[in-house]
């Protein structure tokens, strides 16, 4: 079966897509771009970078700009899907969906109006384990983007890794934040996993950060051979 | 062990709709995961308990495979459906198919004492079929839409057209260390 895959660059959309390179075909990828920077369903911080990601995967990519308005971002997103439907034949999407019943349950819809099969490949999958799997595969992740205490400038821009997980789960038990930010508290960006052929340099980056929030903006990269 | 049994076609559904259930009942026993069209009733007597997995929205084949199903009649441990694994219940033991398209949270509301859940809960559903239950079954529990709960007479089998793994893993947890009657 041929596939799209929802895709925003993250970390969960980047490992849903490996899962599912791994048992079907997927032949584009999908981003939607919310100028709404508290959109409930698209995740945001170097969000155009998906092109160039795209390109490092080797997948082409269809990319639609949303206002971000919580029930027109959803026709922008199923405008979109159809777009694949249409262009490439694709008979399902996927999503790196693992808890939020309101993202899966909209996705759902969107695809059984279109007649499309609708896979989450992390659905419900434990947050630690799943940051671990990543850092065990391999895959090269950063944090872009930080949104609740005590996560504080510090953290943008650093590399996911063992030591970080330890931090995310002691910060989990004290302040009940979500480890692998599945509460909003983090959005990660991914430089390089397996799937890349080439992987991303970051050439030119800055921090903005306050009120206990921060984004890591990626202004200059370029992909560079593995 | 607990056998839990995979519904779909597609590879990439197990992920959804077997590994979360899976991850539930590894807390209280060993499983082990099988397609519906390996299983050999000569070789289940080695399960305490099977569970049935749901599905992704499209699938279907199994609908086309109940008598893949008929050994549910002779397994005497407990077993529970889950969405599909419901409606492979239900049909086993005469019901019929019905439309009913449910996707999203749903409020679920008991209507018979059961050792698995009570009163209303909300839950997670996703599915295109609902069952108009024969006399073998008693009705449990009920949406506003239709029946999501049943358990099969004089039988340890349940079903629920819900997806308890999403938001109401206690019903698995005590479905997986109770000894439902």
């Amino acid at each position: 079966m041929k596939l799209a895959v929802l895709f925003s660059g993250g970390k969960d959309s980047t490992y849903a897509l490996a899962k599912a390179m791994e048992k079907e075909k997927v032949v584009c990828l999908i981003t939607v771009v919310s100028k709404n920077k508290e959109s409930y369903m698209f995740h945001t911080p170097n969000v155009h970078l998906t092109e160039m990601q795209a390109e490092a995967i080797g997948l082409p990519l269809i990319t639609r700009i949303t206002e971000g308005k919580k029930e027109e971002e959803l026709a922008d997103l199923e405008a979109a899907i159809r777009e694949a439907k249409g262009r490439f034949a694709v008979g399902g999407v996927v999503t790196g969906a693992i808890a939020s019943v309101y993202q899966s349950q909209r996705v759902q819809v969107i695809c059984d109006r279109l007649g499309l099969w609708c896979f989450n490949p992390l659905w419900q999958k434990d947050e630690v384990e799943l940051l671990n799997e990543l850092v065990d595969n391999k895959f090269e992740v950063i944090i872009s983007g930080v949104f609740a205490y005590p996560l504080d400038r510090k953290w943008l821009g650093r590399k996911l890794d063992k030591n970080m997980i330890k931090e995310l789960v002691s910060m989990h038990e004290r302040y009940e934040i979500h480890p692998s930010g599945e509460g909003g508290e983090i959005e990660t960006l991914v430089l390089d996993a397996p799937i890349f052929k080439k992987s991303i340099h970051i050439k030119k980056s800055g921090s903005v950060y306050e009120k206990n929030a921060g984004v890591f903006n990626i202004t200059d990269a370029e992909l560079v051979e593995k | 062990m607990i056998l839990i049994v995979n519904m779909n076609n597609n590879p990439l559904a197990l992920y959804e709709f077997v590994l979360p259930v899976a991850s539930i009942v590894k807390r209280h026993d060993e499983y082990d995961i099988k397609h519906y069209s390996e299983i050999r009733p000569g070789r289940l007597g080695m399960y305490s308990k099977i569970i049935l997995s749901g599905t992704t929205l499209k699938e279907d084949k199994y609908l086309g495979d109940i008598k893949k199903f008929e050994w549910i009649k002779e397994f005497d441990k407990p077993v529970l459906g889950i969405c599909a694994g419901m409606q492979v219940i239900s049909l086993v033991f005469g019901s019929k198919l019905s439309k009913c398209k449910e996707i999203g949270m749903v409020d679920i509301r008991t209507v018979k004492d059961n050792p698995l859940f009570s009163s209303s809960f909300e839950s997670y559903t996703l599915h295109n079929y609902a069952i108009d239950p024969s006399d073998k079954l008693d009705v449990l529990a009920k949406s506003a839409n239709c029946v999501e709960a049943v358990k099969v007479k004089d039988k340890n089998a349940y079903g629920v057209l819900f997806h308890p793994e999403v938001r109401n893993k206690e019903i698995i947890e005590r479905f997986c260390s109770g000894k439902p009657e």
